[in-house]
């Protein structure tokens, strides 16, 4: 009697498993590969997703020079808008100053974030080509890279930011 | 206005031999027409898009920018009754403007960790099956002036960076079960159709549990500042992961450490490390009337009235103190109270004219208790410059203006 209620009990879960899986609606159509690889822009902290292409400090200077000295100041201080370069050492001034230096655990982001959203009125419109070479001269400007180290798919990720290990997750 | 009122109810209490003077003497301060005590003629006739009265002038509060498509507006908290947060007052925080979006074009892609990369498109979503809920969205820098001593001298400059909404739409989680959810899953990153693309990662957890893709709010379609057609919804977390103008959500081993979760809304601490993913708004209370920059008209009866919420849950208990702070009164909350939504309170309180400050404290399901500017402070440091939640303090002088009080 024991047994077969068991029984029983396992195949009303084995019945009703179904009804808990996802329900489906069949609402939407399928993305296509295309459409998916138009749309996705996100790098990781790994950079897997980064595109091809490359540049160097040297090259980026110019590119700075051009899209991002007005906002941004000269060699990447000073402007009106926020401060490129600093060390973590900043962090514990006050008020601290976060800046790309001081403050950001990976390379990748400076790319991801340059590249859908810099110039701040011109999103978009940088290359791969001079993203990467942006990212380096300000990687530069912080003495993470030299002058002539050409940025790519397979260096940048391997850029290791002062503050990597400076966060740790909200404890509250 | 107050001797005009006066000179109208005394010319009408006179009655017809009054009138008859007032014809014949027409003087030329008597030739102004006495309100009628019915108007002779018609209103405005109806109209297809209702607008408020011409004497209502509430705005959102906005500061002069060098980049106002990257800038914030405020909620005037003090002028909204209530928990609701009429959609055309409610704050705005943009980082590359408003984007004009026609949803008839606009698809939410669904990819990354899935069993079918699918598109949705705004008419897709509204048939799927719908829910509506009561939430508050607030930007994690709200309140940000409250970590000074001084803090802010009105309450839409100290926390009208919140505002709450009926939001409607489809949970997320049909749309990621309609694209099927790989094992390895476990966060989400959503990004607006904004010129930025603004990202942010969240957990998968939250995304099934809570988290809605709206495209209503308070009853119409959501506004264009508020992410028209799609925003997402994730009830509680701090603002900018309620991504606006929603247009694409990757499935994710891990989160992505976008600039907005890294080098912005990160928590840092004194000794140099900072928190992240700090996305839970804790319990926070204001008064919203009297508040900084409205006098009181006199002692004598004065409902207290104020805005509690905690993005962990049901507001439990708002208490407000009239001796700044020796004693407290519980308040009466205005029901039904919502999770993690605008909870409306309420004081009856008799001013007797002598100088005093008003302080509000609240209490969530959790049991947190709103704290004090210090007891933050020693949680926090002074380096924080997100999630600051401390007890906000009105003084109320004796000729009856309101300032912030000093703690």
């Amino acid at each position: 009697m024991q047994k077969s209620s068991l029984l029983s009990i396992a195949t009303i879960v084995a019945c009703a498993a179904p009804t808990l899986l996802a329900q489906t609606y069949g609402v939407g159509r399928p993305a296509s590969a295309d459409e998916v690889a138009a749309w996705d822009v996100t790098i990781g902290p790994e950079g897997r997703e980064l595109p091809t292409g490359s540049g160097t400090a040297k090259d980026g200077a110019q590119v700075y020079e051009v899209r991002c000295k007005e906002c941004h100041g000269d060699q990447g201080v000073g402007g009106d808008h926020a401060a490129l370069v600093g060390n973590p050492e900043q962090l514990k001034q006050t008020p601290p100053l976060k800046t790309v230096g001081s403050y950001w655990p990976y390379a990748t982001t400076l790319f991801d974030y340059t590249r859908r959203a810099m110039p701040f009125e011109e999103p978009g419109t940088l290359s791969a080509d001079q993203v990467y070479a942006v990212t380096a001269y300000i990687l530069h400007l912080n003495g993470l890279v030299s002058e002539d180290d050409v940025l790519d798919r397979e260096s940048l990720p391997r850029v290791v930011m002062p503050n990597r290990e400076g966060f740790v997750r909200d404890p509250r | 206005m107050k001797s005009r009122d006066a000179t109208r109810r005394s010319f009408l209490g006179t009655g017809a031999l009054a009138g008859a003077a007032w014809t014949a003497c027409s003087s030329p301060e008597a030739e102004a027409p006495a309100e009628p005590d019915q108007p002779s003629s018609l209103g405005t006739p109806v109209r297809r898009y209702g607008q408020r009265s011409p004497y209502e002038k509430a705005a959102r509060g906005v500061r002069e920018s060098q980049t106002p498509e990257a800038a914030s507006s405020r909620t005037p908290l003090d002028q909204t009754y209530g928990i609701i947060t009429p959609s055309a007052l409610h704050f705005e925080r943009h980082h590359a403007g408003v984007p004009e979006i026609d949803p008839a074009t606009h698809k939410l892609l669904v990819h990354g960790l899935v069993d079918r990369p699918m598109a949705f498109s705004v008419d897709d979503i509204k048939r799927l099956p719908s829910v509506s809920r009561v939430h508050f969205v607030e930007c994690s820098g709200n309140s940000g002036g409250e970590w000074s001593p001084a803090g802010a001298p009105t309450v839409a400059l100290s926390h009208g960076l919140a505002s709450c909404s009926e939001w409607t739409g489809v949970p997320l989680r049909i749309l990621l079960e309609e694209a099927g959810i790989q094992p390895e899953a476990r966060w989400v990153l959503a990004e607006g159709a904004d010129a930025c693309l603004m990202q942010r990662s969240a957990t998968l957890e939250k995304a099934l549990e809570e988290g809605i893709v709206a495209y209503g709010q308070n009853g119409e379609a959501i506004r264009p500042e508020q992410g028209y057609p799609l925003r997402l919804i994730l009830p509680g977390w701090e603002g900018n992961t309620n991504v606006k103008w929603l247009r694409r959500i990757k499935l994710t081993a891990g989160p992505q450490y976008v600039k907005d979760e890294t080098s912005k809304y990160t928590e840092l601490m004194e000794d140099g490390t900072a928190w992240i993913f700090t996305f839970e708004m804790d319990a926070k209370s204001v008064i919203t009337a009297p508040s900084g920059g409205h006098g009181v008209d006199g002692p004598g009866f004065l409902e207290i009235s104020g805005l509690a919420w905690s993005g962990r849950g049901k507001i439990t208990q708002a208490e407000v103190s009239t001796d700044a702070g020796q004693t407290w009164a519980e308040a009466e909350l205005q029901t039904p109270v919502y999770s993690k939504a605008f909870t409306r309170f309420r004081l009856p309180w008799e001013w007797d004219g002598s100088e005093t400050v008003l302080l509000s404290r609240c209490r969530d399901e959790t049991g947190y208790l709103q704290p004090g500017r210090a007891e933050l402070i020693e949680q926090r440091g002074r380096k924080s410059a997100y999630h600051c939640n401390r007890i906000k303090g009105w003084r109320i002088a004796a000729d009856g203006s309101v300032t912030s009080a000093e703690v």
